[in-house]
């Protein structure tokens, strides 16, 4: 069932009459229109939206530690995020008179995002209002979703990612498109919402989801449009997509700390086209983007090759980052993560691409750890209130010492080899 | 919750359901390469989370495993989603009620 303007005018004012008197809102909210409300709600009352990658206890007690005053809003009965929790209000009285659409100044702080910080204290990044909607409208442009026809938005992605809160929540607030409220997972899931909203309809997605889609055997609905981001969709899978889909695909490249600022479509080119304003320069070997909506000069975490203004190719992670599905850390904060745990005398993460995985496009870390006093369940479980899920390594191996070098330092090869000597002999 | 049969089927004798839990976590450690014997999962334990800590790529990678191999399509707009991998034994419940091959 459609919900109406009115109805989205009367429920903000409903959420951010419950709000509370707090600056900072954590927006739990699974459902991506209860999402979008409690976002206007404390876009209207003032408030800034803070959205973390992951809400492990750590992360939540690091967030309380930035905006003491922060409260969860979540329409989850089974939430239990640690923070004062005010759930999504039900009822929906609509007023005799619709409400007015509220103008937001573009100069307002509107959300504030977060990146793991080596040390182990999250970086935040901070979003004003007009940046974000002018990056969107950039992005409709590219997409090419023409003014004045309205697209209804699929999302697999959740709300509170960079990558699902611009593509789904403010595409749809910033430029006139409809957003679904459901977050489909499995194929059938994705399918089903798909087929069931209005063309044209546009499916906001990742390589995971879109290789399981393809892989289900099922049948898929017409789209009218395909995004994919969090990752480099490989060039086969791509022309499967638009062969199945009938219709383009086009990706999308960015980083929490810059939103998104490039496009491409895999079939016809590998080069990612730039936003206009925005720019890629490259010191010390590092790649830097700034101008358009960047808020400040950003150091990007992939290696960048330029190739002309406004252009620029991919070449992968730099060395000591990590990046699963979307969620980002890196070596060094997963290592301090897990030399924190009582009992833990040594220990590093690294990258190990299991030959005999199948799991293709998902690319974990492993670790070796020593802790002669624990187990492997000890280790995961401490590692489990530190981080996020996806980087729990696989595998996780206790060894008697860590292969350092006579200078201390943890050749990422020598643990390879380790860990595969290791695997061998099990 | 895992006494529930389905009245669609009749319910499974005792040893070919033992027979299916054992072939479930068989495809589940080959599709996720998990570092585990297939009688070292704990039938009861949840798959998702604590337990077997599986996170929702894996499920992702489960669904299709089990689709490929059963002709089972999870949906999860239904209260059955979260009590499906509650553990492997449930999952193992859900397959045989509704199997297509």
């Amino acid at each position: 069932m459609p919900i109406l303007a009115r109805q989205f005018l009367a429920d903000l004012t409903r959420v951010a009459q419950v709000l509370g008197p707090g600056a900072h809102v954590l927006n739990a909210c699974a459902d991506r229109y209860h999402f979008t409300v409690g976002l206007a709600a404390s876009l209207v009352s003032g408030k800034v939206s803070l959205l973390p990658s992951t809400h492990t206890p750590e992360v939540i007690r690091q967030l309380s530690a930035f905006a003491p005053d922060v409260i969860c809003l979540t329409d989850q009965a089974d939430c239990d995020i640690d923070l004062p929790r005010v759930p999504f209000p039900g009822g929906a009285a609509l007023a005799a008179n619709p409400a007015p659409v509220p103008a937001i100044d573009t100069a307002q702080l509107a959300a504030c995002v977060f990146t793991s910080g080596s040390t182990g204290t999250p970086l935040p990044y901070r979003k004003t209002w007009g940046r974000l909607i002018a990056c969107v409208r950039e992005e409709a442009q590219r997409l090419g979703l023409s003014a004045g026809t309205s697209c209804a938005i699929v999302a697999t992605v959740p709300p509170q990612h960079m990558y699902g809160f611009e593509s789904s929540v403010l595409l749809a607030l910033g430029c006139g498109h409809a957003l679904c409220a459901e977050r489909p997972f499995y194929p059938a899931d994705i399918a089903a919402v798909l087929a069931a909203v209005p063309r044209p309809r546009i499916l906001i997605s990742t390589p995971i989801h879109l290789r399981a889609l393809l892989e289900s055997g099922i049948a898929l609905p017409p789209a009218d449009l395909i995004v994919s981001s969090t990752a480099a969709l490989a060039q086969q899978l791509a022309a499967e997509v638009e062969q199945r889909f009938n219709t383009r695909l086009l990706e999308i490249y960015g980083s929490t700390e810059t939103g998104q600022i490039s496009v491409r479509r895999p079939t016809h080119t590998p080069e990612w086209r730039l936003w206009p304003g925005v720019t890629l320069s490259v010191r010390d070997g590092e790649t830097w983007a700034q101008g358009g909506h960047i808020e400040q000069p950003t150091r990007m975490c992939d290696v960048l090759e330029v190739t002309g203004p406004g252009s620029f190719l991919l070449h992968g992670r730099v060395a000591d980052l990590v990046n699963i599905a979307g969620k980002r850390s890196s070596l060094a904060y997963l290592n301090h993560q897990l030399n924190s745990i009582p009992g833990v005398l040594d220990g590093a993460f690294f990258h190990f691409d299991d030959p005999r995985a199948s799991h293709a496009g998902v690319a974990r870390v492993a670790a070796c750890v020593v802790a002669p006093e624990l187990d492997a369940a000890g280790v995961v479980q401490e590692l489990r209130r530190r981080i996020d899920p996806v980087f729990l390594p696989r595998p996780l191996l206790f060894v008697a010492r860590l292969p350092r070098n006579s200078t201390g330092k943890l050749p990422q090869e020598a643990l390879r080899s380790l860990a595969a000597t290791h695997l061998k002999s099990a | 919750m895992s006494e529930k049969v389905s009245p669609l089927r009749q319910p499974t004798a005792p040893d070919s359901a033992a027979a299916l839990v054992r072939e479930v976590a068989g495809l589940i450690i080959a599709a996720l390469n998990l570092e585990v014997a297939p009688g070292d999962i704990d039938p009861d334990a949840p798959l998702y989370g604590e337990g077997l800590g599986l996170d929702s790529i894996d499920i992702l990678e489960i669904a299709l495993v089990v689709s490929k191999q059963y002709g089972v399509q999870l949906r999860a707009d239904s209260e059955e989603n979260v009590r499906i991998f509650g553990s492997l034994r449930q999952l193992a419940d859900y397959i045989t009620a509704h199997r297509t091959k």
